[in-house]
This record gives structure tokens, C-alpha cells and sequence, in this order.
């Protein structure tokens, strides 16, 4: 919109002028916010070209060398960077298998209550672990699930079973790391659920039930039908964020014994940049990871569209 | 099925389905309050019982030392103010910024309203990464300042389009359009129209502001080396995080810990969960209308 101002018209500039003069003081709002936006994040952008350059701190940006697509060349040769990547879309992956299915099923379990106060007391307590950050949830699981004193331990010896090292060993850690994931969204995840179940014509259910429809007959032909665009709108936005690597979620739950499942690209990224200062090679991985990411985000909106259900832009 | 007929015209008649649901979603509402019970029972119990392992869900041997321990050291306490004034300025300036990028977004007839969309939301979706957002933090010299937990991500383009969308549906175009033939301007429609309107819209985002920032740590862990400066969660990690073993917690400045590492791990935890319990009742419903809002994109 900009861009035409030096060939502009009079009647051009003359609208803006109106505009201007009408509305300056919503220009003046939008200062705060542009320049925020400005300062913190597109100022931000320049020092992606770290990722073109054999960069040195001590040389700065206009010292150091150029190199192009080296770094990119590098990081896929570089093992550490392929097991980050591999971790990172597993583990999206799984999240994705076991995590997407639950809140569907407790709402559809939640919509089928009609005791009222149960049901807001259930809701509440279901929230809570989605109020809680990453540090606080591992803080008490690790708690919960220590090898000799952790509760759930303790009462697995006292049955007479084995101890189990739910976060000191890889695989069981791969599955405890995902399970509590799911166990932290499933109650938040229901609300958009519930929400979309309230919008289905009643009607429908009592079409249902003339029809002679029981409990699962109703749910497997009202239900979900009326909830499908919703669902399918969730897993495509869900796909979207396939290459997203949570810093927090996965450094609270760090341990020196499952480094290898744990190695995924925010990890990488901090250590390779942050910790050992290679700067070029970890701003490569970056911007890798946010250009597939919009990519993704992009194309799932489309296909969302394309597919007539809402998209997220 | 005649009886679920009935069961549907009479809600008060309990059929044996229903009552397994409720079973079922009560076993599940369990497994999320049972592990705050118990880990808050290990803290006020006594260490001879922890030991024993046969503290469950009930305190054994009432003790209040552990806490004692965390208050006398000061540390955690230190902490947890710094992470409240940097909560609260984050939320004011987060606020302000967001009213006043979506209340002029609002405005169809703004010249220049498309590019500012733009402007915002392209940053939601590209991120330069970590390295350059770190040199940037330290060109601007906030690196090792609570402002670098304040300012960066103090306005969240995400929550600007919820009140952009709740303005669009809550505030009827033509009452703005009427003060402003009465000849208001458009700061005086937003202060005296606008905004005792969105009372509830701010009072969502205010706290979806600052929960964000209350649990938020990656930032705090980038840019932030001196010890004295680290908000709360960031120091419960370095304390009772899962790569912490029991004797990491002895780095408490008192010296003479009086409880066992277990006992007192349980009560930094509970520490800085108790906080977030005792105000989650009242916040619910907020955010659970924000989600609500965000979910219907304007």
C-alpha cells in the first residue's frame, strides 16, 4: 500500500490526507504496537544472515565471511542436527497419535452428564493441569514417579512388583514424556469440542431417539458428524506445527540418562548456539525450522480451506 | 429403546450408562488433583514418615518446616517477587499495546488497516530463532535485566486479534459512529464508549497475559546468567527439575537445611503451584470464554 506513493495520484494523496487527518489519533495508537513488534522482532530478522556467514562475535556481521548455503550444507551432514530432526518429528508425531484423540473423547464422555454440578466440578479439576507451567508439572511427576520414593513406585513394590524407571530410562521416558503431555491438554483441549457440540441442532438427537437410536448410536451418528469440521480443522492446524520443538517442555524434563530422545531441535539449537557459541550453524537450524514451519502452517491452512472447513489465517 | 425415550423426556431418571461415564470421568479428574494432594502432604509431613515412604494422600506427622526452611532462606521468596513485578508490568504494557492495536484494527475505514494486520501477524508465524533474538537482546542491552522478560513478548499479536474480534461483535458500529457525529474524539469514544464495554475481554486477556508470563522460563534460561535475576520457575527447575538429583537442593543458602531433600523438593514445588492454585477458580471462566473468542476468528 506504500509502495505507490512516489507515482501517486492527487486524489491519491488527497484520501490519505482525509484519512490522516480524520484518524491520526488511531495512527498514534498503532505507534506503541508497531514499534514493539518493530524493536523485538523485526529487528530481529537482519541477524539471519548469521546463517549465510562464517560468523565470529569478535569479527560482528560485516567482518566475518561470507559463505552462502555452507552452514546448510553442514548441519545435513551433521548427525546431531539429523537425530535432532528425527527426534523432533517423532515425537511430534506420537504426540499427535495418542494426544489428538483424547480430548475428543472426554468431551464426547463430558456431553453425555447431566448432572450438572458433577460435571462443572469435573470440568474444573480437568483444566487445572493446563494452568500449570512445564516446570511445575515435571517437578511433580518426577516426584510421583522417582524410582525408590516416588509414590507410584513405592506402591508397585508394596505389590510385589518391580520398580520401573519411568524417567531415567529412554523408551520409558519416550512414553511417560508423551503420556503427560496428553494428560496436561486433554481437559483444556475439550472446551472447543464442547463448544461445538452445543452449536448441534437438538433436534437431531430427538430424530435420534424416535429412530430408535441408543447412547452409542446417537454419539456415532449425531455427535461426531456435527463435530467433524471442528476436528478435522484441529488436525490439519495440529500438522501445521509438525517442525514446533518445545524449549520448556522438553528441558523440564531433561535428564542425563535420555539425552537420545530428548535431543530435539530447541535443544539443539540452544546448545549448538547458546552453550558451544557455534552461532552460524544453530541459526541455520532455526531458520530451517521456521521456514518449514510457516511452510507447513501455510499449506494446512489451504488444505483446511480447500477442504471448506475454516482455516486459521 | 423405550427406557432411554424416557430417559430423555425425564433427565432426572439415571440410567446405569450414564452412571459408568461419570465413573469413568471421575477416575480421570482424579488422576489430575491426587498428585497435587500428595506431593502437598509430603511437604507438611514430618521427615521420620517421608523416609518410611508411607506418607500417601494424607499428611503424617504435621510439620510446617519445610516451609519454614524456604522463608528463612529467602531465596525463593526473592524470586517469587521478582516474578510478580514482572508479571504485572507485563501485563500492563501487554494490555496497553493490545488495546491499541486492536481498537484502531477495528476500524474498516483506516487507511493502511490491511498492511498493520500484516505487520502483526507475520510475526506469528515467523521467528527468527533464537541466535538472532539473542543478539538482538544484547544489542539493546537488556541481556541479564527483567526488562528482557518484560518487553520482547509484551505484545502477543494472538491476543490482539481475540479483542480485535470481540470489538468487532461486542460494539456495535453505530454507537461509535453517533458519538463521533456528536463531535467525540477518537481517543474520548475509546476511554468513555470503548472501553468500560470490554471489561470482560480485558479482564480475559489480562490473565491470559499473566499466566503466560508466570510460567513462561525459556526466556529467563536465554538471557538471563545472574542467579539473583531468575523468576521463580526458572529456579524451581534448577532445584527440583527432573535432572536435579536430591542433593541439589542442599544449594539452598541456609546451610543448616533442617528437612530431607525429599520433604523440602515437595514444598518448592508446592510453593510455586500454590499461587496458581489459589487463583485458578476465579480465572477459569475468563479463559475459558477468551478460548471461546479466539475461536471464532474475526
Amino acid at each position: 500500500m506504500t509502495d505507490g506513493k512516489q507515482n501517486s495520484l492527487p486524489s491519491f494523496l488527497k484520501s490519505w490526507k482525509n484519512s490522516f487527518k480524520r484518524d491520526w489519533q488511531l495512527y498514534l495508537l498503532l505507534l506503541l504496537p508497531v514499534a514493539m513488534v518493530i524493536i523485538f522482532k523485526y529487528a530481529s530478522y537482519p541477524g539471519l544472515r548469521i546463517a549465510f556467514l562464517d560468523y565470529k562475535p569478535a569479527l560482528g556481521y560485516d567482518g566475518s565471511k561470507f559463505i552462502g548455503f555452507g552452514t546448510f550444507q553442514r548441519i545435513f551432514k551433521d548427525a546431531d542436527f539429523l537425530k535432532a530432526l528425527k527426534n523432533t518429528l517423532i515425537f511430534n508425531f506420537a504426540d499427535l497419535i495418542v494426544g489428538f484423540p483424547m480430548p475428543i473423547i472426554l468431551a464426547i464422555l463430558l456431553n453425555e452428564i447431566h448432572f450438572k454440578r458433577f460435571k462443572k466440578l469435573s470440568q474444573t479439576i480437568l483444566y487445572l493441569p493446563h494452568f500449570l507451567s512445564w516446570v511445575i508439572v515435571a517437578s511433580i511427576f518426577t516426584q510421583l514417579l522417582k524410582p525408590e520414593t516416588g509414590l507410584v513406585n513405592v506402591l508397585i513394590t508394596n505389590l510385589g512388583g518391580q520398580s520401573v524407571p519411568f524417567l531415567t530410562e529412554k523408551y520409558h521416558w519416550a512414553v511417560s514424556y508423551i503420556l503427560i503431555a496428553v494428560w496436561q491438554g486433554m481437559g483444556w483441549g475439550t472446551i472447543i469440542y464442547l463448544a461445538a457440540i452445543t452449536g448441534i441442532n437438538g433436534e437431531l438427537y430427538e430424530a435420534a431417539t424416535i429412530d430408535g437410536a441408543g447412547r452409542f448410536g446417537k454419539i456415532w451418528h449425531v455427535t461426531l458428524p456435527g463435530i467433524k469440521g471442528t476436528i478435522v480443522t484441529l488436525l490439519i492446524m495440529n500438522l501445521g506445527r509438525m517442525m514446533g520443538s518445545s524449549f520448556e517442555r522438553l528441558y523440564s524434563f531433561d535428564n542425563v540418562m535420555v539425552t537420545d530422545f530428548q535431543y530435539q531441535l530447541s535443544i539443539y539449537i540452544y546448545e549448538k548456539g547458546l552453550q558451544a557459541g557455534n552461532f552460524s550453524m544453530a541459526t541455520a537450524v532455526g531458520l530451517f525450522q521456521s521456514l518449514v514451519g510457516l511452510i507447513l502452517v501455510i499449506a494446512s491452512d489451504r488444505f483446511a480451506k480447500l477442504l471448506g472447513e475454516d482455516g486459521l489465517m | 429403546m423405550p427406557s432411554s425415550a424416557i430417559s430423555f423426556k425425564k433427565r432426572r431418571k439415571i440410567s446405569i450408562g450414564e452412571i459408568i461415564i461419570c465413573i469413568i470421568i471421575a477416575i480421570i479428574s482424579l488422576t489430575c488433583i491426587l498428585p497435587f494432594i500428595h506431593v502437598f502432604s509430603k511437604s507438611v509431613s514430618s521427615d521420620h514418615y517421608v523416609l518410611q515412604k508411607s506418607v500417601y494422600l494424607l499428611p503424617k506427622g504435621f510439620t510446617l518446616t519445610a516451609y519454614q526452611n524456604i522463608f528463612n532462606d529467602g531465596k525463593m521468596v526473592r524470586s517469587m517477587w521478582l516474578t510478580i513485578i514482572v508479571t504485572a508490568l507485563f501485563t500492563v504494557i501487554g494490555m496497553i499495546a493490545t488495546t491499541c492495536a486492536a481498537y484502531p484494527l477495528t476500524k474498516k475505514r483506516l487507511k493502511g488497516r490491511l498492511f498493520f494486520s500484516y505487520l502483526f501477524l507475520f510475526t506469528l508465524y515467523f521467528g527468527a530463532g533464537l541466535i538472532p533474538e539473542y543478539l538482538l537482546m544484547k544489542q539493546l542491552n537488556l541481556l541479564n535485566t527483567i526488562w528482557v522478560l518484560v518487553l520482547p513478548l509484551a505484545f502477543s499479536p494472538y491476543n490482539m486479534l481475540i479483542m480485535k474480534s470481540f470489538l468487532q461483535s461486542n460494539i456495535p458500529d453505530s454507537l461509535e459512529e453517533s458519538a463521533f457525529l456528536d463531535g467525540a474524539s477518537n481517543f474520548q469514544i475509546l476511554i468513555k464508549i470503548v472501553l468500560p464495554l470490554s471489561k470482560p475481554i480485558i479482564a480475559t486477556l489480562s490473565l491470559f497475559y499473566a499466566v503466560g508470563r508466570w510460567n513462561a522460563y525459556a526466556d529467563a534460561k536465554y538471557y538471563i546468567t545472574k542467579q539473583a535475576l531468575y523468576p521463580l520457575q526458572l529456579l524451581l527447575n534448577q532445584m527440583v527439575g527432573a535432572s536435579a538429583d536430591s542433593t541439589a537442593i542442599s544449594a539452598l543458602e541456609g546451610g543448616a537445611v533442617m528437612s530431607t531433600p525429599e520433604v523440602l523438593q515437595a514444598a518448592c514445588v508446592m510453593f510455586a503451584t500454590i499461587p496458581i492454585i489459589c487463583v485458578y477458580p476465579f480465572v477459569q471462566k475468563y479463559f475459558v470464554k477468551g478460548v471461546m473468542i479466539g475461536a471464532v476468528k474475526g
